[in-house]
């Protein structure tokens, strides 16, 4: 619809998780309407304790036709994955 | 002679009970996915406040009721609401426009109340300014937006403004027992508010590029349980399960 307010992308960060994760999108017409309108889609059940609004024009998204040179060269690194290792139990949040 | 706490406490309730119901007949309605989800949040937020109000007023009024049946088992006389909040939705300017009025009046209000010499009414008064906060805050900026919006926009809101501004002034009628209430510092004279929520008023507008009117005539009555007609349809609609099924639970 031409007439469409922009899209934004709402991040937030949970009360116990320690990055803000991306959660949905919403129809703004600037970042203040855009942070209210965050609030009351996505915080209705006290989720967040930080949101981030960004406008979804301004995210460089990888494009899908060129996933193979991106994503396929560390397919074959099985050694990459930090499996190998014993994990200490005094370590947390891994 | 009763407590005139209760005088209060219906009129506080009844704007918050009656502004409830009329919001949440936009729910799945509205413009926008976001409005319709904000416009339900605000109405359950003073469905709340209502139910702390309602259960006050049957409190202290020692007759067997409780918050809802004094919801859903009063006649429109008997109800405490401003004019305002009883006028029809008519469209999302209105609707907005309405909400807008409501809020400048109703933070004012509790900030006032949440001061109060009576203990229960500051608690409640607290509790609900949480919320409130943000609700003036959300209608303000979307009175500003759509004010000094498009030419189509601008004019909805100040055809929206000029149409309720004589049921705004229903807020600020006063009665014997708000004498009452002032002399014993429970709340303020309904009155006294009408200086600073202009003043509030016409701060907004100078962003929003609307006209507050400037006529002071005012529809009254209310305080004496005078309404307009559409309260009558409201109730109707609001009260119907439980009178045709008394007691009936969800």
């Amino acid at each position: 619809m031409a007439n469409e307010l922009p899209l934004w992308e709402v991040f937030i960060r949970g009360q116990h998780g320690t990055a803000h994760r991306h959660v949905g999108s919403l129809h703004a017409t600037d970042a203040g309407m855009a942070m209210n309108n965050a609030r009351d889609v996505y915080t209705r059940r006290n989720e967040g304790l930080s949101i981030w609004v960004v406008p979804s024009s301004e995210i460089v998204a990888s494009i899908p036709s060129k996933k193979g040179p991106l994503f396929d060269p560390s397919k074959d690194k099985i050694y990459r994955h930090p499996s190998f290792y014993n994990i200490p139990v005094e370590v947390k949040k891994i | 002679m009763s407590d005139p706490r209760i005088h209060l406490a219906l009129r506080m309730g009844d704007n918050s009970l009656i502004l409830a119901q009329q919001n949440s007949k936009w729910c799945g309605h509205a413009p926008t996915l976001e409005e319709d989800i904000a416009l339900a949040n605000v109405s359950l937020d003073l469905m709340g406040h209502a139910q702390m109000w309602l259960g006050f007023a049957a409190e202290i009024e020692c007759e067997g009721r409780n918050a809802d049946t004094l919801a859903f088992f009063r006649d429109t006389e008997e109800f405490r609401n401003s004019l305002l909040v009883e006028r029809p939705n008519v469209d999302f300017a209105t609707t907005l426009m309405r909400q807008y009025l409501f809020d400048v009046w109703h933070l004012e209000q509790l900030l006032l109340l949440s001061q109060s010499s009576d203990t229960l009414v500051a608690e409640i008064s607290q509790k609900a300014l949480v919320e409130v906060r943000y609700h003036r805050e959300r209608s303000q900026s979307l009175v500003i937006r759509l004010g000094d919006g498009t030419i189509d926009s601008h004019n909805r809101m100040q055809e929206a403004l000029n149409a309720l501004w004589s049921y705004f002034g229903s807020f600020f009628e006063d009665s014997k027992d708000d004498e009452l209430l002032f002399d014993l510092q429970t709340s303020p004279m309904p009155s006294s508010l009408y200086p600073s929520v202009l003043e509030q008023l016409n701060q907004d507008c100078v962003l929003s590029t609307l006209k507050t009117p400037e006529s002071e005539f005012w529809q009254k009555g209310a305080v004496q349980g005078h309404h307009t007609e559409n309260l009558g349809y409201i109730l109707a609609e609001m009260q119907y399960l439980q009178r045709t099924y008394p007691n009936s639970k969800w």
